[in-house]
């Protein structure tokens, strides 16, 4: 008989479901109370979100084939994790994400096209954070789930003196992403720590895609991640990462429960990373593609589908309007992502320090002189 | 005026900006109902509450990673760092989040946090308790680094660092933390940045910061007694660098010495050298030179008076200045 440890990494522990493979509608009252609201129209609005996720990364990937963007980063297999956590927040919860949350941004509405402007070498930002409560995406693995602890701590200091009901109805929360192979850094272990010392409104969402690059989830973990929680002494729950509605519903449960007052929660979605790591990676060197097409069955976007037809709420001519969408979609991120300017090393000058800073100055006067002899004799003009 | 302590000047200072900022927060180990090993905190966590004197879980990353968050929620955090030898655990967080997190976001975001870090030896320690790694962190842009060296400054310091909309980090002489001096609360200490001439002089100019100041003022004494006038510049900052006070000094004097705890190689010393060699070559009449600590781990207590830069080494390197 196989151990509890021995049945988690075989994936075998019951994930938390409402659509299962089949796309067929399951059981569970405690989740299934968290998505009463979500009509067909609803419904038709999630497979959109997700189709259009995964044309975006389409085309992202065809950019860098084509030498357009230095690498890209593939979330095709994620649809369902991302779009489900993040159509559960609202807009005052601040989200900070790794660096494969396309899926996220989009239910952010961060645009598309902007997400490449990290990718294209142009910027190491790319969007204002403020603006949509999207955190910039981070490249050190597991940092910003210390950001987000710290934000949410700040949330709390926000609300001192707050009763609790207030607190319910009105808090911000905080949603840290990260993934199976993030979840080994010592910083995920330090932000778990100071988010339950502190009753920190946050959920941490961790996408185990089973795979780190070229690394399988049983050397990251020898339980299943959601057990973890219990550590560090709230609740861990494992759902179903390729079913978009169990996801909406943990998420928009964990939420109310850190909102409220109640401690962080833990989410280990339990998904698939279908493509490669980055384009960058070659995953035939490290899996065998009867693992790939193992998870094929599962794909979040068949799924619901399936669903949406067998219940016949989504017809033909739904799913060729979002396919339709999606090209055009992809057709004007393309367009756009050939009109950003490049950078000028010049204005990096300005964004080191907020205060005047003496060697700043030097430096970037020097290399405004320097490169001024360079235009003198471009134009021939002799001195 | 009053007189007090280094130590008791930065508690006064932090316990001002409490007052005055309800945004600033402090964090740390042991910070609060023990008031800090070095009790540079005392009494402050009884008077403004456990939320804004925060002691936090034992893990330096989470102090300065949570920091960032907390500033990015519009809050002013001050960590405090037990010792100069912990701060590693958080180096990735300071050096990787803290610093670039303005410039990545193309100025977008600005994360005002200010780590206070007990640094430097003579107080006859064990391992880890003395180290001096304010080369590392100035090497990184994006962060500021100060030192204070004298009472007036600890306390102004410490309210203007958390002040800047900058990251801080504010090097604390831990061997001078009993030093005393007199404080005007009415007279800010000017800005922060910028290096102080302590001691006048012509014939030489050393150069100090934080816990060297004393020694190099001491020196300079008894130099003096030899006939010799040497200017001290207190650096105050060492990122950045007041460059121009120290050139006007060399041009004034014509020779140069930069002192410091950390290990000569690769530190302050030779980025201050090699500055003056540029700006005030034709000023000078000697080679700069340099004394700090030898490249070794901070040596045992029994003999780190062996190790460190004292009066006799710094005139040691006078006598040398002047054979040229
Ligand atoms: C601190 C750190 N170490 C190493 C890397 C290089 N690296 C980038 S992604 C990656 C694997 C991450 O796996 P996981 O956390 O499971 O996330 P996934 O990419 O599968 O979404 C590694 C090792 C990094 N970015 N940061």
């Amino acid at each position: 008989m196989a151990t509890s440890a021995e049945a988690a990494v075989a994936g075998e522990e019951q994930l938390l479901q409402l659509l299962d493979e089949n796309g067929q509608r399951t059981e569970h009252a405690r989740l299934a109370a968290y998505v009463e609201d979500v009509d067909a129209e609803a419904l038709r609005g999630m497979y959109r979100d997700m189709a259009l996720t995964r044309r975006f990364d389409v085309e992202a990937t065809a950019l860098q084939r084509q030498g357009q963007l230095a690498l890209w980063v593939p979330c095709r297999g994620q649809e369902a994790a991302q779009i489900g956590s993040g159509l559960a927040t609202r807009a005052g919860d601040y989200i900070f994400p790794t660096y494969r949350e396309h899926g996220v941004a989009w239910t952010r509405q961060v645009d598309f096209a902007e997400m490449l402007r990290i990718f294209r070498g142009v910027s190491n930002g790319g969007w204002d954070p403020r603006e949509n409560n999207f955190h910039m995406y981070t490249m050190v693995l597991a940092a910003q789930t210390l950001h987000a602890t710290g934000y949410a701590m700040g949330i709390n200091q926000d609300q001192r003196g707050w009763d609790a009901e207030r607190r319910a109805a009105d808090g911000d929360a905080v949603v840290a992403y990260f993934g199976d192979g993030a979840s080994s850094e010592g910083d995920v272990h330090e932000s778990m720590v100071f988010a339950a010392s502190f009753d920190a409104p946050i959920v941490f969402f961790c996408q185990n895609n089973q795979w780190a690059i070229s690394v399988p989830f049983e050397v990251q973990s020898k339980v299943p991640l959601a057990s973890r929680a219990a550590g560090y002494g709230f609740e861990g729950l494992r759902v179903d990462g390729n079913d978009v509605l169990a996801c909406l519903a943990a998420t928009r449960y964990a939420l109310d429960k850190a909102r409220s007052g109640r401690g962080p929660v833990l989410i280990e979605a339990v998904t698939y990373r279908m493509s490669a790591h980055t384009t960058a990676d070659d995953p035939t060197k490290y899996r065998l593609s009867t693992e790939e097409e193992s998870w094929a069955p599962k794909d979040p976007l068949t799924r619901l589908e399936t669903y949406l037809r067998q219940s016949g709420q989504a017809d033909d001519a739904f799913f060729e309007q979002v396919a339709a969408d999606a090209d055009e979609m992809a057709a004007g991120v393309r367009a756009k992502a050939f009109t950003f300017p490049d950078p000028v090393l010049a204005d990096s000058f300005n964004n080191v320090y907020a205060e005047a800073h003496p060697l700043i100055r030097e430096e970037s006067e020097w290399f405004r002189q320097y490169e001024a002899g360079f235009a003198d004799n471009q134009t021939g003009g002799a001195r | 005026m009053t007189t007090m302590t280094i130590a008791k000047a930065i508690n006064a200072g932090l316990r001002r900006s409490l007052e005055e900022n309800p945004k600033s927060l402090l964090i740390g180990e042991d910070i609060g109902r023990l008031g800090g090993v070095y009790r540079i905190t005392d009494g402050l966590q009884a008077d403004f509450g456990a939320d804004r004197v925060i002691d936090s879980p034992l893990a330096e990353s989470g102090i300065i990673g949570t920091c960032i968050g907390m500033a990015l929620r519009g809050y002013r955090p001050v960590a405090e760092i037990q010792f100069d030898g912990f701060v590693f655990p958080g180096y990735n967080q300071i050096t990787t989040q803290l610093a670039k997190m303005r410039a990545r976001s193309e100025g977008r975001l600005t994360v005002p946090v200010v780590i206070r870090i007990p640094y430097g030896g003579g107080i006859g320690s064990v391992e880890h308790h003395s180290e001096s790694p304010e080369a590392l962190f100035a090497h990184t842009a994006g962060l500021r680094i100060i030192t204070p060296s004298n009472a007036q400054d600890a306390y102004w310091m410490t309210q203007q660092a958390i002040e800047c909309d900058d990251p801080v980090i504010v090097f604390e002489p831990k061997r001078r933390y009993w030093l005393k001096g007199e404080v005007d609360t009415e007279r800010p200490a000017g800005d922060p940045f910028q290096a102080q001439v302590v001691r006048e002089g012509h014939q030489a100019t050393i150069v100090a910061f934080g816990p060297m100041v004393p020694v190099a003022l001491a020196a300079a004494d008894a130099a003096e007694e030899d006939g010799y006038s040497i200017e001290v510049v207190d650096l105050r900052s060492i990122s950045p660098i007041d460059f121009d006070t120290v050139v006007a000094s060399v041009e004034k004097t014509g020779r140069l010495i930069v002192t410091h705890e950390a290990p000569t190689f690769g530190g302050i010393g030779g980025e201050i050298a090699s500055r003056v060699s540029e700006r005030a070559f034709l000023s000078l009449e000697a080679p700069v030179l340099r004394v700090g600590g030898f490249h070794m781990p901070y040596p045992v207590a029994k003999v780190e008076e062996d190790y460190l830069p004292d009066i006799d080494k710094l005139l040691e390197a006078l006598d040398r200045l002047f054979t040229y």
